[in-house]
């Protein structure tokens, strides 16, 4: 299977503004430190890890939203690591993400349909009002929705929107970071549903970052667990979960509260 | 909370439709007032010095809010004023915002150098004490209109350009902005198609405040006499006058300063209702 | 004597539009008591209730609150503030926005025993000093001078707890206290609330989402949909054989990593159905009695 990510030593560095003295520039803290792996086309990858772990700095590392401070990223053969703005554009279209929080990453002010419309334009499709209808469809929305503001709607349904505007674009990848991490377990099993129906029906390659292993585990063929900032384990789903190679896999499962009062929560 | 909100909305909807009554009826007499002033408002004539309102005793007929010292009508003089204190209001009011909001929106959300840029400009523009700014912008420029309006653009600027780059920023750091880049927009495409549909409600409560702030500026610049020349009705000049003949001829002071009030106040409403219009989150 | 019953609670918007039901319950000295259901379901509700907190928009139409056999709804407003102030406390969600960005954690844990219980202040410092010790916090003096941004989300966590026990409350209104933190930080968490809960023997009404927590830190639970009240059981029995459909239907969608097979099951439209029509059947019962 071709790679359809290849990812070098990969560094990253953000400004700690809680560190930042009166005068002169915040220090640096090192987010991402040196991490290599790759992600084939067509697979289904994990990406677990507690908070300050740096899943999520990496997640926007890798649709270049962060621009990385050493190592290199490669999308499709194409090293993107420090391509400037205006020639990432083109390339966009193919790498989408879907954001944790849909009331934030919905723009409030916009209607259902023009959000999902807009990167359509902006990328020159054509047939627009149909992609939008097809869209809505393949999330299961009646196509009512699309004049909706997004504070109309569930917190599922919003998520929906989500996955609707990420998928218009026909990419090849789609970054989910922690898409369900606010919904209701029913809502949040929904949408785990329909994001695997999606991956498989339209051949998607899907990164999917979460700080649940129970939700990985379903999901995922394939999981990279992050700590501070480095890569721990990068394994098959099943092999991890049989045998935790690394302390802190096993203290991540050990503390997940089973629904399950005979479970050894020591 | 639904109902809460109900509530709300009705109370701001009669704020709105009183302050946009108010100021359609001056917009209206500003216009008409050539034609709607019962007396020419120059016209002076001593025996008929400081006349009371007509509900009072000693009134003379077609003077409706009576006459100042020099016999002319109060009235007419507010009618004619109302023009001075509108242009004022919307030119320097509209123009201030323009330039303050967009320097505003390009610091808060391109950051970097622009920001430094703007904001040390900012820092060092709210250094100089305002009126005094103004009493010496007018004493270059020379006194008239035009020089009100830019005075008040020059030092009213960073009122807009302050709190729009810190709502600028804040709405920045919003996932929707970033999935925006995603999608493949650019930076200004960003700005003006996500950023500011997000910061208008604030804008547009800045710029019915800033009116009423334009329409008080050139009241006090009349009242220093620093305004227009001394000829032409302002309420500001009519204040002024007023206030020295307060115990003999109230109504010279009282009714100009009432027209002030409620102008100022119907803009400031007018603004806050704006907003919750604009809001579809509101809505 | 029981810590709480609540008697046919019913709580609405002021428009008209319920959110509680109807809703009973109890609380046994000591007992931890979990409040389940979805988003909307009212569960966050009932601990405002007790608390004296609803929002402005929403009012008590009717049922009893008894804290300790008072019931707090029948207290004049001082009264029962004050009643409200020395037994009870919130262990709230966000630790960030509970905690005042300005003022030290010292004065914020130690102000309200100074102001409002009347302790001096030494020995409120000298409590506050012994229950950051309790709750694993190391360096107590420099913590209590630092400032809530100075410190991680589990830190200001622990000092939420700290604090909600100060007073040594006879109730404790969580509200889904680990929701904001990591699986790692919300297992701390929860045995630090469970030690303390044991040690102290206050009672805890415990709101959360997650049938996990329950079944770690309570001894019965109430779950909920749409403010009725549809399930009412010890965790043991809830946890072998949940006795309501929806409730089962939430057990199933909770996630089980020892199980992947199981798969992601969202609660079945039908459950949906029969639970809403239980809900409108509530309410036509209750339409009824009142015009009857």
């Amino acid at each position: 299977m071709a790679e359809l990510y290849e990812i070098g030593d990969l560094r990253l560095s953000l400004a700690d503004m809680t560190a930042k003295p009166l005068f002169g520039a915040a220090p640096k803290i090192e987010i991402l430190k040196g991490l290599t792996f790759s992600i084939p086309k067509g697979a289904v990858v994990g990406i677990v890890g507690g908070s300050g772990s740096g899943k999520s700095t990496l997640g926007r590392a890798l649709v270049r939203l962060l621009e990385p401070a050493g190592g290199a990223i490669r999308f499709d053969g194409t090293d993107i690591t420090h391509l400037s703005e205006a020639a990432l554009r083109p390339m966009r279209r193919r790498f989408q993400m879907i954001f944790q929080d849909p009331m934030s990453s919905l723009n409030p002010r916009h209607r259902v349909g023009t959000i999902i419309a807009e990167p359509l334009r902006l990328h020159g499709f054509d047939a627009i009002p149909y992609r939008v209808a097809r869209a809505l469809g393949h999330v299961g929305l009646p196509q009512a929705f699309a004049v909706r503001y997004p504070h109309e709607l569930s917190g599922g349904q919003r998520q929906r929107i989500g996955i609707a505007r990420a998928i218009a674009l026909e990419p090849d990848f789609i970054l989910a970071d922690e898409i369900v991490s606010g919904l209701d377990v029913s809502s949040q099993a929904q949408v785990l549903n329909l994001l695997e129906r999606l991956v498989a029906d339209l051949g998607l390659t899907l990164a999917f970052i979460s700080h649940d292993l129970s939700v990985i585990r379903r999901l995922c063929q394939r999981t990279i667990v992050l700590h501070q900032g480095r890569i721990v384990e990068d394994r098959p789903t099943a092999d991890l979960f049989a045998d935790p190679g690394a302390d802190y896999t096993r203290d991540l499962l050990a503390a997940i509260p089973l629904p399950d009062p005979a479970q050894a929560w020591g | 909370m639904l109902d809460g909100r109900s509530q709300v909305h009705r109370r701001a909807g009669l704020r709105l439709w009183l302050s946009a009554l108010w100021l359609g009826l001056l917009c209206l007499a500003a216009l008409l007032a050539p034609w709607i002033a019962p007396n020419d408002p120059l016209a002076q004539d001593l025996f008929l010095g400081r006349l009371p309102p007509v509900w009072m005793s000693g009134s003379e007929p077609g003077y409706w809010l009576g006459t100042d010292s020099l016999g002319r009508c109060v009235l007419s003089r507010i009618l004619h004023g109302a023009r001075v204190a509108l242009v004022v209001a919307l030119i320097a009011g509209t123009v201030t915002c323009v330039i303050g909001a967009t320097l505003g929106l390009l610091a808060g959300f391109l950051r970097g150098w622009v920001d430094v840029v703007i904001s040390r400009l900012i820092d060092i523009w709210m250094a100089f004490p305002p009126v005094l700014f103004s009493i010496l912008l007018i004493a270059v420029l020379g006194p008239g209109l035009t020089s009100i309006i830019i005075a008040i653009v020059v030092i009213d600027w960073t009122r807009f350009a302050r709190v729009v780059r810190a709502e600028a920023m804040a709405q920045g750091a919003m996932d929707y902005v970033a999935s925006a880049r995603v999608a493949g927009r650019g930076r200004l495409g960003t700005m003006v198609r996500e950023i500011l549909p997000n910061v208008l409600p604030t804008i547009v409560v800045l710029l019915t405040l800033e009116m009423g702030i334009a329409v008080i500026v050139e009241a006090i610049l009349s009242f220093v006499n620093l305004s227009i020349s001394t000829d032409d009705p302002t309420w500001g000049g009519m204040i002024s006058e007023g206030r020295a003949s307060v115990h003999q001829a109230w109504w010279v002071l009282v009714f100009p300063l009432i027209a002030l009030f409620l102008t100022v106040l119907s803009f400031s409403q007018l603004g806050e209702g704006l907003k919750d219009r604009f809001d579809p989150v509101l809505r | 004597m029981k810590a709480l019953v609540i008697r046919n609670l019913s709580v609405r918007l002021k428009n008209g539009a319920p959110l509680l039901r109807d809703v009973s319950l109890d609380l046994d000295a000591g007992e931890v008591r979990g409040l389940v259901g979805e988003s909307g379901a009212g569960k966050s509700m009932i601990g405002k209730a007790v608390l004296g907190i609803l929002p402005p928009s929403v009012e008590v139409v009717g049922g009893e609150i008894l804290l300790e056999g008072t019931d707090l709804l029948r207290l004049p407003l001082r009264e029962r503030r004050r009643r409200i102030g020395a037994t009870c406390a919130l262990i709230p969600q966000d630790p960030l926005t509970a905690l005042n960005p300005s003022h030290r954690i010292g004065p914020q844990i130690t102000d309200r025993l100074v102001d409002i219980l009347g302790w001096t202040r030494p020995a409120a410092i000298a409590r506050a000093r012994e229950l950051l010790a309790e709750v694993q916090i190391e360096d107590a003096d420099r913590v209590m001078r630092a400032y809530p941004h100075e410190l991680s989300g589990g830190m200001r966590q622990r000092i939420l707890i700290a604090s909600a026990f100060a007073a040594e409350p006879r109730l404790i209104v969580a509200d889904e206290p680990t929701t904001a933190l990591d699986v790692t930080v919300q297992k701390q968490i929860l045995k630090l609330i469970a030690g303390m809960q044991a040690r102290h023997g206050t009672a805890i009404l415990f709101v959360t989402h997650d049938l996990g927590v329950v079944s770690k830190v309570c001894q019965r639970l109430t779950v909920l949909y749409s403010g009725l009240v549809v399930e009412d059981s010890t965790v043991a029995a809830f946890f072998a054989a949940p006795r309501h459909a929806y409730s089962a239907a939430l057990l199933a969608a909770t996630p089980k990593y020892t199980d992947p097979a199981a798969g992601l099951n969202p609660v079945p439209d039908g459950v949906i159905e029969s639970v809403r029509a239980e809900v409108a059947a509530h309410d036509a019962r209750q339409a009824g009695g009142r015009h009857g």
